[in-house]
């Protein structure tokens, strides 16, 4: 029995699951039901079946995650090593006391020193990893790459798992990427195109925000009302055809696509609905800004809000780059934490913030590198705040210099799992398949993949 | 079990199939007793209680594909009655003319015994751009498509096809087919690399421009060896993500058997994949260089470090479903499956397993031979009831959307055949010009069933698994961006993650053409360009969703394009009344004249360029334009 060791879902947790996480995706996703590639849920359980792995309520409704793409520095920014001397730390040997007695982090970042009770910091995440790719793979998969099945990433999941329990008739996608899309990380994984996420491109920090396809600077709504008709007019083969369910379908599309240009949803990327002095709080930078916006797509009943925040792949210039860049975040990030307090959305988003690892803890300063630091995948650091998450906290650590994990290991996949934990996702259920086919939500033993356990720690 | 028993559908069903060939035997060389076309046979005895002895292949109401086909079909014939005749640009209405070719005997038979009216023949401004389309991805020019309208010939229609066939748009567009289900890709997850990815695609370009005969195609890309840089073939196997020799079987049975070896019997599996199990991999000096290899000793030693496969598996552990699930691990984690274990062994597999064709006979590999060879031998043969007929089947399935097996990479007893007399027909064809692709191309398109309006004439739902209209098909990805492109005379940039080597893309090279899947634009991902993960034809998803909707409505990619095009600027700024540029823009843009209606719809729009900006927007946003039709 091929099924024995995998985990079986109930049937309402397959109704949950699969048919009700495809009800409701973005645009209701109509046509769809006839579709091949529609994701199907677990074909299996048999009634009487255990039910096994139910979820349970968590805290949590959504996540922000600032994805720092390139690999950030451990050591110089919540795992600092002063002790380590200066082939260590190089300038940035002063981290600062955070309001959390005996957690220290960046000199760089006072703004979330003053938050340290309302996070955690993982100091020990480790994969071993040292290529972009598969490591960016593994911190947001949790899984390793080679297998047949290209894996979701946990925005992914957390849409196809969440999305039901938002409003459905939510016109605003699910899952957004602020501003541009990761590249070669193929979000959706098997799960296929509709899990995608919707990347905004434009500039929040802009005098407009123009979110590609919804924003048109220059066209005002009555010449969008205008065009909308002539095209209608002109759309001869649609009215030469009602019924043919390919342009019915486009023809949805198009409608919901105008319900985004021209009705109240896409006013949720309005920025200009801000106070002016919050937005300065945030920083008038385009990662300031998405931060705002992202709490404002939260409030709309996003699930899932990527901030692609990149340039941390420092093999040069490093230190003159973690000075421009860490005030950035750490206003970015600091007032979005410090917001989404004070409008008590903190208990229910978890904002999650970390790259695909770390880099190497000795500073290369001979030529070509001058004062800049590799990949390192042994060790490096996350943070999570919020969504029940406990703050205030430190898990795991790293040794002397940073160089390896000396004490609690946290692979990718615990905290993944820890994640869907707080979300009410039951890490062991299945996830929609387009065949059918019964593939946890998070590896299984027999999968192989390295683990050391959920971050009870903090849960 | 015995060996035979799940595959003996064919031998029950020989007799029947004898007299189904009977039907067609004037046709045939091939045996009767080797059922070439053994899915033919697959439905007799329904057939039987369903329709006269004519049809003994035909499939019947009970189709297996059953409700899900029935419910996508109700939907299709949801609303709305047909359309006012004759009102429209898109068919003529011409007696049902004398067929074609065999295509249209077998299709129209079919639809007769059904009672389903087929549509109309399409018009010739639909014919020129579904032509164009469908042959080499590429929208025809206001000029091509003008010239084709004036054209007064009788064989203007199969002048053309034959035109086209030859152009080089025609290797272009369907290497990036052939990219997609052999997974062309640099990195990630399959791991070309650039050099190789390049080299691939130039092999499939030049092998497609010259219509290399498709028997020897497949057998170069399964029986190749040497480096990935130098013989592009043995990338066939480079470019799978599972190089264990079951993956390996996996690979080769989808791609030339249109099979799902994951749903044989376990041990047919096990023993087609010792065809697989002595390919090697080994570095060389060179970066990324990897020389595909026959190694005689495979197995008996510890696998090479460089094929992340773990050894052969012993047959016992073929687990009967090998679904991903169960397959995903076994790959995962390198460090963590121990591959000592099985290192010291000298025995290593306990029972060696007997090398087994897919189709259950035994085979025999000679000691020194690379059982490569002997399984491509096998393969090609024109008995084989998997090979001629698979392809044939994605040929039909490419230019009609539909296979005529469907999905046409899932063949199996369980999937018969919509007209099996068709495919058997066509897959004769193929054998007898020596397997020669362009002739099935050019026998479907010169068809009149390939011809056929895309307005349906009936509501039955079973008109389109009949092929009773062309079906509208939302354009794929690439050929869409290169049709706006070509439109408005702008190019794309795109991108490629991978750090280097630099690979430099010419500005003017069209998506169709890219020689790589990891070079890509935020437009082909949201499109739905296939990942080349897989090598399934699923992969590639051509619905229309709200957001590609927004983007091609609204956004600032497309909106520049049509603000500051210089071929559309041209068309613009030309001046006059505006019922020349509204002409200009119907051609360049849809392929066809305006109607009068239509003229009088927008030229007081055309008269400025501004104006005439918005017609060509609301042109490109138009169905009409977006789909194949």
């Amino acid at each position: 029995m091929r099924d024995e060791k995998l985990p079986s879902v109930g049937r309402r947790e397959m109704l949950r699951y699969g048919i009700g996480a495809t009800a409701g995706l973005w645009l209701n996703d109509h046509l769809r039901a006839a579709e091949k590639e529609e994701p199907k849920p677990p074909s299996q359980p048999e009634a009487g079946k255990p039910e096994t792995g139910k979820a349970t309520e968590g805290k949590a409704k959504a996540v922000i995650q600032i994805w720092m793409w390139g690999g950030p520095c451990h050591i110089d920014t919540f795992d600092p090593k002063p002790e380590a001397g200066n082939d260590y730390c190089g300038p940035l040997a002063n981290p600062i006391q955070t309001s959390v007695p005996g957690i220290r982090i960046s000199e760089l970042m006072p703004g979330l020193a003053k938050l340290a009770d309302k996070f955690a910091i993982i100091r020990s995440m480790t994969h071993g990893q040292f290529g972009h790719e598969t490591a960016a793979y593994m911190t947001q998969t949790g899984r390793m790459p080679g297998g047949r099945l290209v894996f979701p990433s946990v925005g992914a999941v957390v849409t196809a798992m969440k999305w039901k329990d938002g409003n459905s008739n939510n016109l605003i996608p699910p899952y957004i990427v602020l501003t541009e899309p990761q590249g070669r990380f193929s979000e959706a994984g098997f799960m296929g195109i509709r899990y995608k996420p919707f990347a905004t491109g434009g500039d929040p920090n802009a005098g407009r925000f123009a979110v590609e396809g919804i924003v048109a600077p220059g066209i005002s709504d009555e010449q969008q009302q205008e065009r909308r008709s002539l095209l209608n007019r002109l759309d001869k083969l649609q009215q030469a055809m009602p019924g043919d369910a390919t342009a019915s379908a486009a023809k949805t599309a198009e409608g919901e696509a105008y319900d985004l240009i021209l009705g109240d949803a896409g006013k949720v990327f309005d920025l200009s609905q801000e106070k002016n002095e919050l937005r300065q709080k945030y920083g008038r930078t385009t990662f300031g800004q998405s931060c705002l916006a992202a709490r404002r797509l939260i409030e709309k009943g996003v699930r899932f809000v990527t901030i692609n925040f990149g340039g941390w792949d420092t093999h040069k210039e490093h230190f003159q780059t973690m000075r421009r860049k860490l005030p950035e975040l750490d206003r970015g990030m600091g007032t979005l934490i410090a917001d989404l307090s004070d409008r008590g959305l903190l208990d229910s988003t978890i904002v999650w913030c970390g790259g695909e690892f770390g880099r190497t803890p000795k500073v290369d300063w001979e030529p070509p590198w001058n004062g800049g630091r590799g990949h390192y995948g042994k060790v490096f650091s996350s943070l999570v705040a919020g969504g029940g998450f406990k703050g205030g906290q430190v898990v795991g650590k790293s040794d002397a210099k940073g160089m390896e994990v000396q004490d609690r290991p946290v692979y990718p996949c615990d905290l993944i799992r820890s994640m869907y934990r707080m979300l009410g996702i039951d890490p062991d259920g299945n996830l929609p398949h387009p065949m059918g086919d019964i593939i946890p939500v998070t590896p299984s033993k027999e999968e192989g993949v390295q683990s050391a356990g959920e971050l009870k720690e903090i849960t | 079990m015995s060996r035979r028993s799940s595959w003996n559908w064919k031998l029950l069903l020989r007799a029947a199939a004898i007299l189904a060939m009977f039907a067609v035997a004037s046709l045939r060389q091939l045996p009767p007793a080797a059922p070439s076309i053994s899915c033919a046979a697959e439905s007799p005895a329904k057939d039987r209680k369903a329709k006269g002895p004519q049809q003994p292949g035909s499939k019947a109401k009970d189709d297996p594909l059953g409700a899900a086909v029935q419910a996508w079909e109700s939907k299709a014939s949801g609303s709305g009655g047909a359309p006012a005749l004759n009102q429209n640009p898109f068919s003529t209405k011409s007696d049902a003319a004398s067929p074609a070719n065999r295509i249209d005997e077998f299709v129209f038979e079919r639809l007769k015994q059904k009672s389903i009216t087929p549509a109309d023949p399409c018009s010739d401004g639909v014919f020129v751009r579904r032509v164009y389309l469908d042959i080499i991805g590429t929208l025809p020019t206001a000029e091509e498509a003008r010239k084709f309208l004036e054209n007064k010939s009788p064989d203007k229609r199969r002048v053309l096809i034959d035109e086209l066939l030859e152009k080089p748009e025609f290797a272009d567009y369907w290497a990036m087919k052939w990219s997609d289900l052999l997974r062309v890709k640099s990195e990630f997850p399959i791991n070309l690399w650039p050099n190789a990815s390049q080299a691939y695609h130039r092999w499939l370009r030049a092998s497609l421009r010259q219509n290399m005969p498709y028997d020897r195609f497949a057998r170069e890309l399964i029986t190749a060896s040497g480096s990935n840089f130098r013989t592009p073939q043995v990338n066939f196997f480079r470019a799978l993500q599972n190089r264990d020799p079951q993956g390996v079987t996996k690979a080769v049975a989808l791609i030339f058997m249109g099979s799902r070896a994951e749903k044989w019997p376990p041990e047919r599996l096990a023993g087609t994949a010792v065809f697989f199990s002595k390919i090697g991999y080994k570095p060389t000096g060179e970066w990324k260089e990897e020389i595909v290899v026959f190694d005689p000793n495979k197995g008996k030693t510890p696998p090479a470090p460089a094929a992340p496969a773990t050894p052969a598996k012993p047959p016992a552990s073929a687990k009967p479903s090998t679904t991903a699930a169960s397959s995903a691990p076994a790959k995962s984690a390198p460090a963590a499956t121990a591959p000592p274990a099985t290192a010291p062994a000298p025995a290593a597999p306990p029972v060696p397993v007997a090398p087994l064709f897919p189709d259950g006979t035994p085979a025999t590999i000679p000691a020194d031979q690379d059982p490569r060879i002997v399984f491509a031998d096998w393969l090609i043969r024109p008995e084989n009831p998997w090979f001629s007929r698979q392809i044939v089947n994605r040929i039909w399935y490419w230019l009609l959307g539909r296979g005529v097996v469907h999905e046409p990479d899932d063949i199996r007893p369980g999937n018969p055949p919509q007209n099996a007399e068709l495919l058997n027909w066509l897959a004769k064809e193929l054998i007898d010009s020596k397997y020669d692709l362009k002739h099935i191309y050019r026998l479907i398109l010169n068809s009149n069933t390939y011809q056929l309006s895309s307005i349906p004439q009936s509501k039955d739902p079973q008109a389109a698994v009949n092929f009773a209209y062309y079906p509208l098909r939302r354009l794929e990805a690439e050929v869409l961006i290169d049709a706006i492109c070509q439109i408005t005379g702008t190019t794309e940039s795109y991108s490629s993650m991978i750090p280097e080597p630099y690979t430099f893309i010419p500005e003017d090279r069209r998506s169709i053409a890219l020689p790589d899947g990891s070079i890509t634009s935020p437009f082909l991902e949201m499109f739905g360009r296939p990942p080349r993960d897989t090598g399934l034809e699923s992969e590639r998803n051509n619905r229309m969703t709200a957001a590609q909707k927004l983007h091609l409505l609204n956004s600032s990619h497309v909106r520049q394009k049509i603000q500051q095009g210089p071929a559309l600027r041209t068309i613009l700024e030309s001046g006059g009344d505006g019922s020349k540029t509204a002409e200009m823009l119907y051609l360049t843009i849809l392929s066809r004249l305006p109607t009068e209606e239509e003229t009088y719809a927008v030229q007081e729009y055309c008269r400025s360029p501004g104006g005439g900006q918005t017609v060509a927007w609301a042109l490109i946003n138009t169905t009409e334009f977006l789909h194949r039709h």
